[in-house]
This record gives structure tokens, C-alpha cells and sequence, in this order.
């Protein structure tokens, strides 16, 4: 991309400062609730034209004959619907007043992260001085994304901008009535990104870059929308390393990708929200449907790191529509102290010489319960599909759980699937090495971890890469057995 | 005398009043009966097996059938001495049964329904379908005893017969292997002329410290029968276990096995094969629950699907919060022959405690045409080159049987029923 942060910086600081007011929005909340009305009001508070409103009342109706799943590997205790703010304004978020004020103990964390500096202030929520503000330096990249015909904005102003793109593709891979929350999210869903590149068109950056930036406040019930035109390319990430202190117990989100004919997308989550205390209290519900629906020849990619929320449940999928295409899945999922995830992928084979591959690692550490959960499906007319799927689970403590639930359904002959998976804990011989040659315990299990992702971290961009492997380190500080 | 009991859509009807369970228990369960429903593939036990064509049999209870002693000659394993017990449409038959006395073994044709039903097993906690019917319906059962510290000196072979149309037959069963004892037995699910019974059978078992179980079920029913077997065991410290399912036949053929490993240094091993054609539909759901620390658990399953024919396969192993050391291993491996055949393959793993070893694997995919090619080349027909790819591929399975008479036996019917050329 040759296009760093720095030289972004000085090209910034010579550039005229044009949007550097902030329009006040009325701070104005919806009340605790959910009816038509509120729908209603969140429609009009973003002015959204009337079949998206029509979009939004119709999955309400068909939310409302719904029944929150159980199926899942997990206990909690289920939010009440009708005590959530569905509309709230986004406001500026000045947490603390000067950089001392913030929490010495997240300082720490985002140092060992490797964050820089201004990122840390701005993650924190610090008030920023200089020259990395974020409403500009999104508007720049945003230009240059603009020249090649690429689409990057947020789903509300895509609806006002692209309102054709928008309707031809919403709820075309993830339609209301997929489950539970994918209609909540339909009905109230607050804002998101939407992303759409142009035949032929390889994007040249890392979008996570301006997403880093521009992510704050998309809010509880968030909506992407990526669509890949005919041979075109884009990596898209989402979500960050730094720890994210949210208010918001609930979240559901829907993630739709549409990779046309011959197109490629590579969607990765680095995922490390409040999971609660030690004592098992509080922590955010992760409820996240991602889907993705490939053409002839195409690729979708999802590579994710879940460290943090005290109750995830995801399943980012692929539809292998069209012949030839390739559907991926690399995952870590880490969970400590309390937390439990229930997490895998769905492989829907359509098309003819269609290939999906799985590689699931699980980590559990102190009480908590990390389950893969997956579905591999060869349809009659999918001839030579395949498949790889690969799920191994570390166990840390004596005390934590871990769960292979994979669903392999065939229906064709010339299919090939194989599925394996182990369970297992380090091997004490592992530290002993490690040991020998002057490496602390902490540090080798971290060494050992790291060596055991590596599959799945190699898949992530580069300097998420970096910090994704020290997140992990830090996610098991102090969950040796 | 007839007595039919009303269920919502599901009717069981009973002509003939020999019935040796007609105690409390059995009319309380009969009541609890009436009120469940027959499973649905909305429930995750069921998911890909759907009982449609069961719910459409008029079942009845009946002892009318008879049968003649060549036909059960024929039906037996061939070179196997010992006792064999037979039972028609769940009735057991004496004078087709030959019973020969051992002080190691004691074995009793008929026995109490309560008597059978006291092993507290990892049954689930709400009533099952197929559990209460058994319950209130089984008109007869077998009970195998070998005494401590004894070998029974004999292979026993109890064979299930259903002969005629829409009957069911329900037998319930015991085996008890008391410490250090051994003993192996054959479970023969055999039928003859005829169509739409339900040969419907629960075992209990309980594997006593250092005691070892063999036991192995061959499935052979005609192409229009339903099976359905489930058994519940229980293993003692230093236990050794090994069960083999052989599914050659049958429309609908379900398997339940809930292993729960009490005692530690006890060894599991649980072997299946399926090869089917046609329609036909076999389910196997195993599970073993190992609860205590240093076991070890074994388990391949392995099948071939022509035409139009459906497997599932669904293993759970379970490991308990303080069962370490545990080594348990799942395999299933699974081919298809055919456009149509459909496999439905989920290998579990529950697991609460960190030093195990445990693993699964599941295969699905076809013959490998190049294999196939290579013996081609040898001068080997197509056919036999393919019979002989299968029967190497299901005799993993097979090979596990410590049976020699019962090893050649299996590939006879084999070869009786695929026409293989060998």
C-alpha cells in the first residue's frame, strides 16, 4: 500500500483543515423500548426512504414470532428486549479529560499491545490536539478510494448516497427471517459500513486502516454490507486489538458479503470486547450473524481472533453458490476467566468444484467454555465438492471446557470431506523445553499458543498479525494451570 | 383377548394376553405412553432421521407366528456351540431354544420387566419415546449372568425374529458380568417373510470390575423392517467393553448406545459398519461418558451407501470435570456409491478436563478411481475390483471382530446380498 500512517500525517498537516467541524447532532434518545414507533423514529431520525422503513417493519413482525435460540453451547442470562435503547444519538466521547486520567492498568495493556501513542489516545477516548483526527484523515483515504470508483462509507449514508446498491443487495444473503437476532438487527439496526467495489477493481489498501478510525460509535446493532463486483478485490477488517470498555451489553450484528463472479474478499475480525470481570460479572453478549455468498469462481475469506465478550455467538458462513468458488475459515477463539463462546462456520456447497476449508483453534482457559460448532453441507448437485476442516482445542486449566460439534452432511458421491479434530492440553515436555533454555513459564506458554495459531494469525494482515499475537499472550496472562 | 391402546397418532395393539410384563409398571408406563409424541426431526437426537413410514405401520403384539427349526438353523452363525435362544414377533420360543447349563453362566428367558430396568444408567432425564414403549410393550427378554471371577465356556446367541407383517416386537435385556468374569455373546435382529414389524430391543449392562464384554449385534431384517436398539451399560473399574454393530439390512435402523464409564483404567472399544442400499436409512448415536480419570475409549465406524440409501452417524464422547488422563479416540469413515446416497456424519467431543487426549475424525468421498484403475490393470473386472476396494474398506471394521465363525459368517451374507466377487 506504501501509504503509512506517518506520511499520512505530514501530508495532513500541509493540507487545509476542511472539515474540521463536527455537525452537533440534537442528543436525543429514543425511549427504553421496542414497538413500531420506535422503528419509526429511528427511520426518521435518518431519514431513510420508505422501503427501507417497510425492510425494517417487516422483519419487527416476523421478530416478533420468533423465539430466541437455545441451541447454542452456553448459559446466560437473557436480555430484556424491551429495557434496550434502540436510538441514541452518537455523541463525542471524551471519557477523560488528560491522558493521566485514564486507567493506568489499560495504559499497560495497550503498551504491550504495541499501540501507538495517538491511537491509544484516541482509543481511550482521550481529547486529541493534534494533527490525527480522525474526520480527516478518513476524508482523505475516502479520496483516494474515490478515484478508483470504490464505495466506502456508512450504511446510513450509503442509504442516502447509493440507495439503489443498497436495495439490491440488503438482506439478499442474510434475509430477516435467517433467526433470532438477524431480524432484531434488521428491524433496529442503528449504522454500519457499506462497502462496494467496481468491476475489475483490486482495492488498494487494507480498508481496516480507515475503519480503525472511523469505527467509534457504530453502535449495538450494527450492519455491513460489502459487495465485490465482478473480479474485484478487497481485505476488509473490522473491530480492534485495544480492549473496547462498551456500554452495550447486547450486541447483534449482521455482516453480509456478496462476492460476484471471480471476485475475492477477505473479511477480518479482531474481536476483544469487555468480557466480563474475573468473578464472571458483566461483559458484553456477542450475538453476530455473518454470511457471505459467493459467485462463479470467487473467494471469501474469514479469518477472526474472539478474545473478548462474555458470550460470543457467531458463525460467519459461506454460500458456495457458483461453480469453482472457495470459501475459507481460520479462527482463534480465546476464552478466559468466564467467558463462553460458541463459534464455527457454515460451508454451503451449491456449486460444482466448490472448496472450503476450516481451521478452527480453540483456547480455553480458567472456567470458561469454548465450543466449535460447525456445518459442512454437500448439496446433490455439488460435484466434486471439497472440504478440510481442521478443529483442535487447547485446555489450560482442569476446570474449563472444550466442544467439537461439527455437522458434515453429504448428498453427493464425488464429494470429498474430511474433518478432523484433537483436544488436547500443552504438552508439559513443550515447557519443560522452554524452561530448560531460560524461557519463563508465561513467556513459553505464550511462545506455544502463538506456534498453535499460527495457521490463522498468518491469515490476517500484517500488523494485526503483530498485535493479534500479543493480544493472545495477554488474554492468558495468569491462566496457567 | 385384544387390547388396543389409544395413542394420539401412534397405536400399538395387543392380541395376545401371554404377555410375562403386565406388572404395575408396565400399566403406568402404558399411561405415560398415550401421552408422548413419536420423535420429529426438530429435536437434535432425530434431526436426520425421520419416522414417517413407522408412524404409518399398524403395529400389533402377537405370539401367532411360528416357525420351523430349519429356518432358524439357518438363520444362526454356523459353527458357533453353545446355547441359542429364539425369539418370534418379542416372544421367546422353547421349544426352538436350546439352553445348555454352565455354573459359570446362568441364563433366563422371560425375566421381570422391574428386575431388568434397575441399572441407573446415563439415561436421559425426560421420558423418551422409544424407552416407555418398551417399557409398557416388551413382552419378553433374555438375562445373561456370568458369575464372578468365571469364563463362560460358551458363546451365546440370541436371535430376534420377526416373521410376518406389522408386528412389534419388543423384547427388554440384562447382562451382568460380575467381577472378573468374561463372556462374549451374538445378537442376531434376523427376519423372515416378513414387513413393516419393529423389532425394537433395550439392553442393560453392567460390566462389573475387571470383567470383559463382548457383544455383537448383527442387523439383518428384511429391506421393509424397522429396528430400533438401544443399550445402556455401565463399566466397573479395570473393565474392558467392546460392542460391534454390524448393520447389513433393514428400511429404518436405529441405534442408540449410552456408554457411562464409572471406574477408571477401563477400556471401551465400539465398532460399526453399515452397508446399505436401496432406501434404506441407518442411524447410529453412540455416547460415552467417561467420569472418572485414566480410560480409554476406541471408536470406528465405518460405512459404504449405494443408491438411495442414508446413514447418520452421531458420536458423542463426554469428558467429565475430573476425568484426566483420558484417551479417547472417534473415527468415522464413510463412501458413497451412488448420486443419491446421502451421509449425515457428527462426530462430538464434550470435554472438562485438560490433560486428555482426544480426537475425531470423519471421512466422506468415493472409491479412488486410480486404486480402482490399478486393479483394472491387474485383470481385475470392474466389479470385483470394486467389491474387493469395499470389503477393504469396511473390513477395518470387520477385522475387529474376534469371531472367526461370526467373521466368516458376516461375509457370507455379504456376498449373498452384494453378490460380491471375492
Amino acid at each position: 500500500m506504501g501509504y503509512t500512517e506517518h506520511e499520512l500525517a505530514k501530508d495532513l498537516e500541509n493540507q487545509e483543515y476542511k472539515y474540521g467541524f463536527t455537525t452537533n447532532i440534537e442528543s436525543d434518545k429514543a425511549p427504553k423500548g421496542l414497538n413500531e414507533d420506535i422503528i419509526r423514529f429511528i427511520s426518521a431520525k435518518k431519514n431513510e426512504p420508505e422501503w427501507l422503513l417497510e425492510f425494517r417493519l417487516k422483519s419487527f413482525q416476523i421478530w416478533k414470532t420468533m423465539k430466541e435460540p437455545e441451541w447454542a453451547h452456553v448459559k446466560y442470562e437473557k436480555p430484556d428486549f424491551q429495557d434496550i435503547i434502540y436510538y441514541s444519538a452518537p455523541k463525542q466521547t471524551k471519557k477523560y479529560e488528560s491522558w493521566d486520567d485514564v486507567d493506568p492498568e489499560l495504559k499497560e495493556t495497550m503498551n504491550k499491545l504495541g499501540i501507538s501513542m495517538e491511537e491509544q489516545q484516541r482509543l481511550t477516548g482521550v481529547a486529541v490536539d493534534f494533527v490525527m483526527d480522525s474526520v480527516s484523515v478518513a476524508t482523505s483515504f475516502k479520496e483516494k478510494l474515490k478515484e478508483l470508483g470504490i464505495i466506502f462509507c456508512s450504511f446510513s449514508e450509503a442509504v442516502q448516497e447509493h440507495p439503489e446498491l443498497v436495495r439490491k443487495y440488503l438482506g439478499t444473503v442474510v434475509p430477516s427471517t435467517d433467526n433470532f437476532y438477524a431480524a432484531l438487527n434488521s428491524a433496529v439496526f442503528s449504522d454500519g459500513s457499506f462497502c462496494y467495489i467496481p468491476k475489475g477493481v483490486k482495492c488498494p489498501m487494507e480498508l481496516s486502516t480507515y475503519f480503525r478510525i472511523n469505527e467509534g460509535g457504530t453502535g449495538q446493532f450494527e450492519r455491513t454490507l460489502v459487495v465485490a463486483d465482478e473480479s474485484s478485490y478487497v481485505s476488509y477488517l473490522e473491530g480492534c486489538t485495544a480492549p473496547q470498555r462498551d456500554e452495550n451489553q447486547l450486541h447483534a450484528a449482521v455482516v453480509e458479503l456478496i462476492a460476484l463472479d471471480q471476485a475475492e474478499i477477505k473479511y477480518s475480525t479482531v474481536q476483544n470486547w469487555y468480557p466480563g470481570d474475573k468473578e464472571g460479572k458483566g461483559g458484553v453478549y456477542n450475538f453476530v450473524t455473518k454470511r457471505g455468498m459467493c459467485g462463479y469462481r470467487s473467494k471469501i475469506s474469514w479469518t477472526q481472533v474472539e478474545t473478548g465478550s462474555a458470550v460470543t455467538w457467531k458463525y460467519p458462513s459461506c454460500i458456495l453458490k457458483g461453480d469453482y468458488s472457495v470459501g475459507e475459515f481460520y479462527s482463534v477463539a480465546v476464552t478466559n476467566n468466564f467467558q463462553q463462546a460458541d463459534t464455527g462456520t457454515k460451508m454451503i456447497h451449491l456449486g460444482k468444484h466448490t472448496k472450503s476449508t476450516i481451521i478452527s483453534k480453540g483456547i480455553s482457559a480458567g472456567q470458561s467454555q469454548n465450543s466449535y460448532r460447525g456445518l459442512v453441507q454437500i448439496h446433490k448437485n455439488a460435484e466434486h465438492a471439497r472440504n478440510f476442516s481442521q478443529c483442535d482445542s487447547l485446555l489450560m486449566t482442569d476446570i474449563c471446557g472444550a466442544h467439537t460439534f461439527p455437522y458434515i452432511e453429504c448428498k453427493n458421491s464425488t464429494a470429498k470431506i474430511e474433518h478432523e479434530a484433537t483436544t488436547s492440553k500443552i504438552g508439559e515436555d513443550q515447557i519443560f523445553y522452554c524452561l530448560q533454555r531460560g524461557i519463563g513459564e508465561e513467556q513459553a506458554i505464550g511462545l506455544i499458543v502463538n506456534g498453535y495459531c499460527k495457521e490463522v494469525l498468518n491469515q490476517l494482515p500484517m500488523e494485526f498479525a503483530v498485535e493479534a499475537q500479543k493480544l493472545l499472550a495477554i488474554s492468558l496472562e495468569g491462566s496457567v494451570g | 383377548m385384544t387390547e388396543a391402546i389409544q395413542e394420539k397418532k401412534f397405536e400399538i395393539a395387543q392380541q395376545s394376553g401371554t404377555s410375562a410384563f403386565s406388572t404395575s409398571s408396565t400399566k403406568e408406563a402404558r399411561k405415560e405412553f398415550a401421552t408422548l409424541e413419536l420423535p420429529t426431526t426438530r429435536m437434535e437426537a432425530w434431526k436426520y432421521t425421520r419416522l414417517a413410514k413407522l408412524k404409518r405401520a399398524n403395529l400389533r403384539i402377537s405370539d401367532e407366528e411360528t416357525v420351523s427349526r430349519e429356518l432358524i438353523k439357518e438363520k444362526l452363525v454356523p459353527g458357533i456351540e453353545g446355547s441359542v435362544l429364539v425369539f418370534v414377533n418379542g416372544f421367546f420360543q422353547e421349544s426352538l431354544s436350546e439352553i445348555q447349563a454352565e455354573s459359570a453362566l446362568s441364563i433366563t428367558a422371560c425375566s421381570n420387566a422391574d428386575q431388568l430396568l434397575q441399572f441407573e444408567t446415563v439415561r436421559p432425564n425426560e421420558a423418551d419415546f422409544f424407552d416407555t414403549m418398551n417399557q409398557a410393550y416388551a413382552t419378553d427378554g433374555v438375562e445373561l449372568h456370568v458369575r464372578k471371577g468365571e469364563t463362560a465356556g460358551q458363546v451365546v446367541q440370541c436371535l430376534f425374529l420377526t416373521v410376518g407383517n406389522e408386528y412389534y416386537a419388543g423384547v427388554r435385556n440384562s447382562i451382568h458380568i460380575e467381577s472378573g468374569a468374561a463372556a462374549e455373546f451374538i445378537f442376531l435382529y434376523d427376519s423372515e417373510k416378513s414387513e413393516q414389524c419393529l423389532n425394537h430391543s433395550l439392553t442393560n449392562i453392567q460390566v462389573d470390575q475387571q470383567a470383559t464384554l463382548t457383544l455383537n449385534l448383527i442387523q439383518n431384517s428384511d429391506p421393509q423392517g424397522f429396528c430400533v436398539n438401544r443399550s445402556y451399560v455401565s463399566q466397573a473399574r479395570d473393565s474392558k467393553f467392546s460392542i460391534n454393530t454390524i448393520t447389513l439390512d433393514g428400511l429404518l435402523v436405529r441405534n442408540d448406545l449410552f456408554i457411562r464409564v464409572d471406574g477408571s483404567n477401563a477400556e471401551t472399544h465400539l465398532n460399526g459398519a453399515y452397508i446399505l442400499k436401496g432406501k434404506q436409512h441407518v442411524d447410529n448415536h453412540t455416547t460415552v461418558d467417561h467420569r472418572v480419570a485414566h480410560c480409554e475409549s476406541n471408536e470406528l465406524y465405518k460405512g459404504v451407501m449405494d443408491e438411495e440409501s442414508t446413514a447418520v452417524f452421531n458420536g458423542k464422547v463426554f469428558v467429565r470435570q475430573d476425568a484426566q488422563k483420558i484417551n479417547a479416540f472417534q473415527s468415522n469413515g464413510n463412501v458413497l456409491l451412488s448420486d443419491s446416497a446421502t451421509v449425515n456424519s457428527k462426530p462430538e467431543l464434550e470435554i472438562y478436563a485438560d490433560d486428555v487426549k482426544c480426537s475425531h475424525g470423519s471421512t466422506t468421498g468415493q472409491l479412488d478411481e486410480e486404486a480402482v484403475f490399478y486393479l483394472r490393470a491387474r485383470g481385475l473386472s470392474e466389479k470385483s475390483a470394486r467389491s474387493l476396494m469395499v470389503s477393504a474398506f469396511i473390513g477395518e471394521v470387520l477385522d475387529q471382530l474376534g469371531n472367526e465363525e461370526l467373521h466368516s459368517h458376516i461375509y457370507t451374507l455379504l456376498e449373498r446380498k452384494y453378490a460380491w466377487v471375492l
